[in-house]
């Protein structure tokens, strides 16, 4: 009931900002932001941060029972897992930022992390959003659906409007984003035509931003009226 | 961080301008009262099944019987009326088909909303005399930093990804664990996402170097980004905020907060409706003026 109590008071604090400034909104403010930041720190240190070490390359001195039963599983502790001892050491480098003498250290395994996950998230890219997007886009202006072996009109005619409208909006984006031509006659026309896509596009998002910021105070409403005050059913 | 001041309205200005100057705490209040009255009343409202939450609930129900699923839980306690409702649901129907569930989180909190969406299905009455077990029937083996990296590096040894659950057990004494090396020993995973690492990230690291199944359920804001993997048939299903999990808990035929909530949200949007028409009115109204 306390914790209740107190996290009820903290949501009409924070929501109090809706009004105006103040200082109550500030001091909620502050206090969800270093919760957070200890909750963070704490998740991290001992639910992956002490578990990658110690389970793996028995840091304490003897293995625990992950790595028991990962060699038992195994019938090693493989080599690799070692590697682990640099990402520690990496990690260690980058605090040396903190050390004004010393802090170039820190670039090294910045640089490492930047690299490798440029180099992760490239193909990924590549082949998540535009290979395989691409690929899906090619699609037949005329889709015949057949149902018990028979020509269906209407389902045909609803699937290639669909596919026709797939194609036009992707095209006249696309020319819309051509920047290396002047948007003028035909090409303007289609990149008029790109720029209603994307307003179609912007609006269907921003609907949907709407509902999720309504289903977010819905939540803390729901809270409000029956965790904490049980006004409702 | 402060609200920009709300201009003040003259004296000698007819109704649609003092319209177009409405200070914003007043549909603030609008707002809040649209979405708090519906709660205390039961509104009944037809909810239409989309073809994508039609497909994320035909997938699950194709699955054989016992199949073993890995659930994501990336996101935390602010996304949860979103969220919440539809990770219930669907921890319930996977029950009903006897499946096995690993969870594992990529966001600090999403262990937690895990715990509190099993334990809502293992409370209902259908599965109260099953006895399921931890470890046998399910586990869950927390959270993991690292972001798209974890995703990648599950593909070539889960069980070193996690070496131990969310209760520090040993990855590998669990019997669930017994045998799994990677996703290829998964029948089916499901993700749910209210942003980064999330879907997408899945969708990049698992199901496209993997070949592995998948079905997300996302918050209303990141849905419109991950729609395009359904039409290319990346993912198999998903459900977008609130509306979704009202969806998917009507067709799975266990009605919870996503389909009460409903009511509210329709209720709020057709009060945006209105502020937007008003808006636009005075606009114009006022433009004309000038």
């Amino acid at each position: 009931m306390v914790s209740l109590t107190i996290a009820g008071f903290l949501t009409l604090g924070i929501m109090s900002f809706v009004y105006k400034d103040n200082p109550v909104y500030k001091l909620c403010e502050s206090i969800f932001i270093g919760v957070s930041a200890g909750y963070y720190f704490v998740s991290i240190f001992y639910q992956s941060l002490l578990p990658q070490l110690t389970d793996k390359i028995g840091i304490t001195g003897e293995l625990s029972d992950s790595a028991l039963a990962y060699y038992r599983e195994t019938g090693s502790l493989a080599s690799p897992q070692w590697f682990n001892l640099i990402a520690a050491v990496l990690g260690v480098m980058m605090l040396l930022r903190l050390v004004p003498k010393i802090g170039w250290i820190a670039r090294w395994p910045l640089a490492f992390v930047i690299g490798s996950t440029a180099g992760l998230r490239l193909i990924g890219e590549l082949q998540t959003n535009i290979m395989a997007q691409i690929q899906k886009s090619i699609l037949p202006l005329w889709d015949p659906q057949y149902i018990d072996g028979s020509l269906n009109m209407a389902a045909s005619v609803g699937h290639s409007l669909t596919n026709i409208v797939m194609v036009a909006g992707i095209l006249t984006g696309v020319v819309y984003f051509f920047f290396s031509k002047e948007h003028k006659g035909v090409f303007g026309g289609t990149a008029k035509v790109g720029i209603w896509f994307l307003m179609v596009t912007f609006g269907a998002a921003f609907g949907l931003t709407v509902m999720s910021r309504m289903s977010l105070l819905i939540g803390r409403l729901d809270f409000l009226l029956r965790d904490w005050l049980h006004l409702l059913g | 961080m402060s609200l920009p001041e709300t201009p003040t309205p003259r004296t000698g200005q007819d109704f649609w301008e003092r319209l177009a100057q409405l200070d914003r705490r007043i549909i603030f209040a609008f707002i809040f009262l649209a979405l708090a009255i519906p709660l205390f009343f039961t509104i009944r409202q037809p909810i239409a099944v989309s073809p994508e939450g039609r497909a994320y609930f035909e997938a699950i129900e194709n699955l054989p019987a016992g199949s073993k699923v890995l659930l994501s839980f990336d996101f935390d306690p602010p996304s949860s009326p979103e969220l919440q409702p539809m990770a219930e649901a669907t921890f319930k129907q996977l029950l009903t088909k006897n499946c096995k569930l690993v969870v594992i989180a990529l966001w600090p909190q999403g262990p937690q909303q895990a715990e509190k969406a099993l334990a809502v299905a293992l409370r209902d009455p259908q599965f109260k005399d099953l006895k399921l077990e931890y470890g046998e029937n399910y586990a869950n083996l927390g959270f993991m930093a690292g972001d798209e990296v974890v995703i990648q590096k599950m593909n070539s040894d889960l069980p070193s990804t996690f070496p131990s659950d969310y209760k520090g057990n040993a990855t590998l004494s669990l019997p669930i664990m017994q045998g799994v090396k990677n996703y290829k020993n998964f029948d089916f995973i499901i993700n749910f996402s209210s942003g980064f690492p999330g879907t997408r990230e899945w969708v990049q690291f698992c199901v496209d170097r993997s070949g592995s199944k998948m079905i997300a359920g996302n918050t209303a804001v990141q849905a419109p980004e991950n729609y395009p993997y359904v039409r290319s048939g990346q993912l198999k299903g998903l459900l977008a905020g609130m509306k979704g999990a009202a969806e998917y808990e009507t067709v799975v035929g266990k009605p919870g907060k996503g389909v009460s909530f409903m009511g509210a949200q329709s209720v709020s949007h057709l009060v945006v409706i209105l502020f937007v028409i008003l808006g636009n009115i005075a606009y114009f109204a006022s433009r004309r003026k000038k």
